[in-house]
């Protein structure tokens, strides 16, 4: 039988697999924080809106524990992602009272 | 969990178990690491992962040139089946005054002496090495090529496995309250899961070190200062080396996995366990990197943390056993480049644990040289 977990995306932005996070959990690691850091996910530029809570899920069903216990990765700034360009040109504006004139 | 083991080591970042890794490989297989959070929680999983050989002091470079022998087969080494993440693309040293310039200089003597393959890089050829920088006000630089970068988490998770494949106990979400003295001699740990007898206890705990060690009533000058680092979404590969300057205090990277990950230091940071991220940090090192790298003004930011050095006063380690506590040793104090030369301090401080030789004197890391002045000088850090 193919095995579905394999084809389920759990974090799309790095492409993590149902299948990756259940052999994570088989292997021992216990919550988000270390799962985030063994496979990435939750790390691309959505920074973890789907896959936080697909994971959360997936250690609520394992460890018999309501999903409001299952602790959370620290949610990290910026909410967005943000060029380079318009956080340097602020800098810049701060600095000197000038606007930068290049739109980025 | 048991309630006696003959070495307890407090701490699961790279430093805790890379040496409880060590001391099993040397027959001391009764150890219990003990850790407050998860593995890497730290600053361990919070650095910026550089492994760099370009010192300016013969030691640094020693260390960080045998720590990188061992980075480079990491995986075998302890047996891991992840990917240590090691790519040595290089680090690229920029100097932007005359001075750093002439002790770039000075530190490719030292490099050469200990065998390490780094060089000058004329002015012109900057760019064959990085196509995009911007060599304005750049003195000069350096490279070594097997300089480079590798994953914490998977590094520390490496030396962890392999620990407990041996028979050493981890502990995690499990924090040190008390350290047990008696008649001048540690004899175990209070935990927050009960207290736990010990021959020898470690103390690995970076920027906690010094709190730590007051427990044993041991004072040791190791203070916590905050360093924030930021990093991109991933891009399509455009540079293989970290690029770094001390006069700029920045570094900057570009993952095998495509992110561009950077971090600068800041000479006005208090001394605090802080760990919030801020914005003026982000506005800051995004102006900075950008003067020297303007293709990056495109890449997009997606997320920023910070974490601590665990700064010691000649910014070097101190590996000391406690005069009010013997059996206690702290390995704290790297200021700021404990990841690159942790495999190498494990050996150093697992031999001396065991008795056997090393090639190198661990006495010269111990607190007692603020008092002597025989002062580990290291002219180049970040």
């Amino acid at each position: 039988m193919k095995n579905r977990d394999a084809e389920i995306m759990i974090c799309r932005c790095e492409d993590v697999t149902r299948e990756t996070i259940l052999k994570c959990i088989a292997e021992g690691y216990q919550t988000l924080d270390e799962i985030k850091r063994v496979t990435r996910a939750g790390m691309g530029p959505c920074q973890g809106r789907t896959c936080r809570q697909l994971i959360a899920a997936e250690l609520s069903r394992h460890y018999g524990m309501p999903m409001e216990e299952v602790m959370m990765t620290t949610f990290r700034p910026p909410v967005k992602p943000i060029s380079l360009g318009a956080l340097a040109d602020a800098y810049e504006h701060e600095r000197t009272g000038h606007k930068h004139e290049k739109i980025v | 969990m048991k309630k006696s083991y003959d070495v307890v080591i407090i701490g699961g970042g790279i430093i805790g178990c890379s040496v409880a890794f060590e001391l099993a490989k040397r027959g001391r297989k009764d150890v219990l690491v003990v850790e407050q959070e998860y593995l890497t929680s730290g600053a361990t999983g919070r650095c910026g992962a550089g492994i760099r050989q370009q010192w300016g002091s013969m030691l640094n470079a020693t260390l960080a040139l045998e720590s990188t022998h061992v980075f480079e087969n990491l995986e075998e080494y302890t047996g891991y089946d992840g990917d240590c993440g090691l790519n040595q693309g290089g680090y690229l040293l920029i100097a932007y005054t005359e001075k750093e310039w002439e002790q770039f200089q000075k530190n490719l003597e030292i490099q050469h002496q200990v065998g390490i393959n780094s060089h000058a890089v004329p002015l012109d050829c900057i760019k064959e090495i990085v196509p995009h920088i911007n060599t304005d006000g750049i003195q000069g630089a350096c490279f070594c090529a097997s300089d480079g970068h590798a994953d914490p988490f998977h590094c520390t998770y490496a030396y962890a496995k392999g620990a407990q494949g041996m028979g050493v106990e981890i502990v995690t979400y499990t924090k040190v309250t008390g350290l047990k003295v008696e008649n001048g001699r540690i004899r175990g740990v209070a935990t927050t899961r009960g207290d736990i007898e010990a021959k020898v206890v470690i103390n690995a705990t970076g920027g906690h070190a010094a709190q730590m060690a007051m427990l044993a009533g041991d004072e040791l000058p190791i203070f916590p200062e905050r360093h924030q680092i930021l990093i991109t979404e991933p891009v399509a590969h455009i540079m293989n080396p970290m690029v770094m300057s001390f006069h700029r205090h920045f570094y900057v990277q570009q993952t095998p996995h495509g992110s561009v990950i950077m971090g600068m230091g800041d000479p006005n940071e208090p001394v605090s366990l802080n760990t919030k991220a801020s914005w003026q940090y982000l506005e800051h090192n995004a102006w900075v990197v950008t003067q020297t790298l303007p293709a990056f003004r495109n890449l997009r930011v997606v997320r920023q943390w910070a974490g601590h050095y665990d700064m010691s006063p000649d910014r070097n380690p101190i590996i000391n056993e406690a005069k009010s506590a013997e059996g206690f040793i702290t390995i704290a104090g790297f200021s700021g480049h404990g990841f690159m030369v942790a495999p190498r301090t494990a050996i150093l401080v697992s031999n001396y644990l065991t008795g056997q030789q090393d090639s190198l004197d661990i006495s010269r890391f111990s607190v007692e040289r603020y008092k002597t002045g025989e002062l580990l000088l290291e002219p180049s850090v970040v």
